[in-house]
């Protein structure tokens, strides 16, 4: 069987067997965390954090220290500075996230062009999942422990604090801790995709399948599962169809995660394109009756 | 009896050295049922916020039945129904989800509901008669509906005050009047309950106090008393059309 074959051949590589598993588990944290990103219509501030990380990554390599050390810093960093910002001017925020992210940009780029011969700049922007190490795949896995673990015992703070944070603070919860957790976790989540997509990309990693899942359902709990098995599943197929086409295996995974989002928005049963005609078609025709 | 639960002593609030609200001073008993009425941007909404603990007095200081704003929240004291525009209809939650927020307070870390959560929030929802459609999500109800999900979370919360931010705005008329009729009983099991509001018609019919606000407390007190021409006109600035229609309401 071609089908067989075709799903059977990559894994006779154990560099395959390594990107296909790591892209997984990429994809299951950076799913579960875009959900809250979607919620909270932190999309910009996801893509913010994910280029601000750049500088803190170079950083750490130089010192030799963890990655995701570097990342977290001045991933958190940056949204201080977005937060300073906008405090002290009259600049509009999305004006300040613009300025700031790709100010932090520019210095890793500067960084890195200086330090050559530690640090691939290719590697950095668009990932290197077939070449990933096992130390990066160890820091890949704390990671994604971290995150899942703090998801799952704070998701029910989470989803108020997105939600309503009004109420989240007239019971007492302590709303700038679970903000400091998401954007750390997102600082986080950026450094595990950047092995696999890239900084470029991975914005997509952590917004796309939150999308996808919100266009699909009405409960959390059935949104969450709903990005996760899309995260995975378009981790896994873009890891085996850049592999066959001998293609970018970052773009291939994003452009998976992209078709099914656009699958979603046309043919999901509630709140897709075809349905939503539908109904205003039914509604216009009831109005001629009428 | 007749306690005082929301003391306000002479708090000033200010927004960028601009004042919002000037020394303003108020004491409720338990039992009440007060408006706050006011213009848009005479101060409700912060009057609301600082009870809530969300902007800080430069000057006074608030208690809820004696407690600090921040040992009154941690006790679940003070239960909020916000204004239908603040919240985000298309979330996914459902009624039963909405609803078992208000009871967060009362959990543990995981938030995981014991049995008198859930009992709680059932019967809340009965009140409000939403225990049909706690399923739902809150983006497919009405009006209404939408209005009584949150005021069943804040029912669960249990507090002993509850703000509610232009509670009828947008609402059916069963809506308005179960919420006044369980506003009613509310405040005949000791809870205090302050409605900010520019619908003056309705606050005649069920408020035992009333407060006028225009940047700082201009009157408060039994409603037959507080609502003169003179205090209405100061609170709405003497403008005109407002003032006369708001003395038609009244009348």
């Amino acid at each position: 069987m071609d089908l067989i074959q075709w799903f059977a051949a990559p894994l006779q590589h154990g560099f395959m067997i390594k990107a296909i598993l790591v892209s997984a588990l990429v994809g299951v944290v950076c799913s579960a965390l875009s959900c809250y990103m979607t919620l909270k219509g932190w999309a910009l501030m996801g893509d913010a954090v994910s280029h601000a990380v750049m500088p803190g990554v170079v950083i750490a390599y130089v010192l030799n220290i963890p990655l995701a050390v570097g990342a977290f810093v001045f991933g958190v960093g940056s949204v201080i500075a977005i937060g300073f910002i906008k405090s002290k001017t009259r600049i509009k925020e999305d004006t300040v996230i613009g300025l700031v992210f790709t100010g932090f940009f520019a210095l890793g780029l500067v960084l890195v062009s200086k330090i050559k011969s530690s640090v691939d700049l290719t590697h950095i922007l668009f990932g290197n999942i077939l070449g990933i190490s096992d130390a990066d795949i160890t820091q890949t896995v704390i990671i994604s422990a971290i995150t899942l673990v703090t998801l799952a015992i704070l998701q029910k703070d989470l989803i108020l604090f997105c939600f309503d944070s009004t109420h989240a603070r007239s019971i007492g919860l302590n709303i700038t801790f679970l903000y400091y957790v998401l954007l750390s976790l997102l600082s986080l989540a950026a450094v595990a995709g950047l092995q696999t997509v890239g900084i470029i990309l991975v914005v997509a990693m952590l917004v796309t399948p939150g999308a996808t899942a919100y266009l699909l359902s009405d409960r959390f709990d059935h949104m969450l599962l709903i990005a996760m098995a899309s995260g995975v599943f378009s981790s896994v197929m873009g890891t085996y169809i850049s592999y066959h086409i001998d293609g970018s295996t970052g773009g291939c995974i994003v452009v998976v995660q992209t078709l099914l989002f656009l699958a979603a928005m046309i043919f999901a049963p509630k709140h897709g394109l075809l349905v939503r005609s539908r109904n205003s078609q039914t509604v216009s025709e009831s109005d001629a009756n009428q | 009896m007749n306690s005082v639960s929301i003391d306000i002593e002479n708090v000033t609030v200010t927004y960028h050295s601009k004042v919002a609200l000037h020394q303003a001073a108020l004491q409720l008993k338990a039992g009440t049922i007060c408006g706050l009425v006011g213009m848009n941007g005479a101060g409700k909404s912060t009057l609301f916020k600082a009870i809530m603990g969300f902007v800080k007095p430069v000057s006074g200081k608030i208690l809820i039945n004696g407690l600090t704003i921040r040992q009154a929240q941690k006790s679940n004291l003070v239960a909020y129904v916000p204004q239908s525009e603040e919240v985000d209809w298309n979330f996914p939650v459902s009624v039963y989800d909405v609803v078992m927020m208000g009871r967060y307070g009362y959990m543990n870390l995981l938030r995981v509901p014991r049995s008198c959560d859930k009992k709680a929030v059932r019967d809340s929802l009965e009140r409000v008669e939403m225990w049909q459609m706690r399923d739902r999500p809150i983006g497919e109800l009405s009006g209404g509906q939408k209005k009584r999900t949150f005021f069943a979370r804040a029912l669960a919360q249990q507090g002993t005050v509850l703000l509610l931010d232009e509670p009828f705005a947008g609402v059916d008329i069963k809506t308005e009047k179960m919420m006044i009729t369980l506003l009613v009983e509310l405040s005949q099991t000791e809870r205090t309950i302050l409605i900010s509001t520019h619908d003056l018609a309705s606050i005649t019919t069920f408020c035992d106090q009333v407060v006028l606000i225009n940047r700082s407390i201009l009157a408060y007190g039994k409603t037959s008393e507080v609502f003169t021409e003179e205090n209405l006109s100061r609170t709405f600035g003497g403008a005109v059309g407002d003032f006369s229609s708001a003395k038609r309401q009244v009348n």
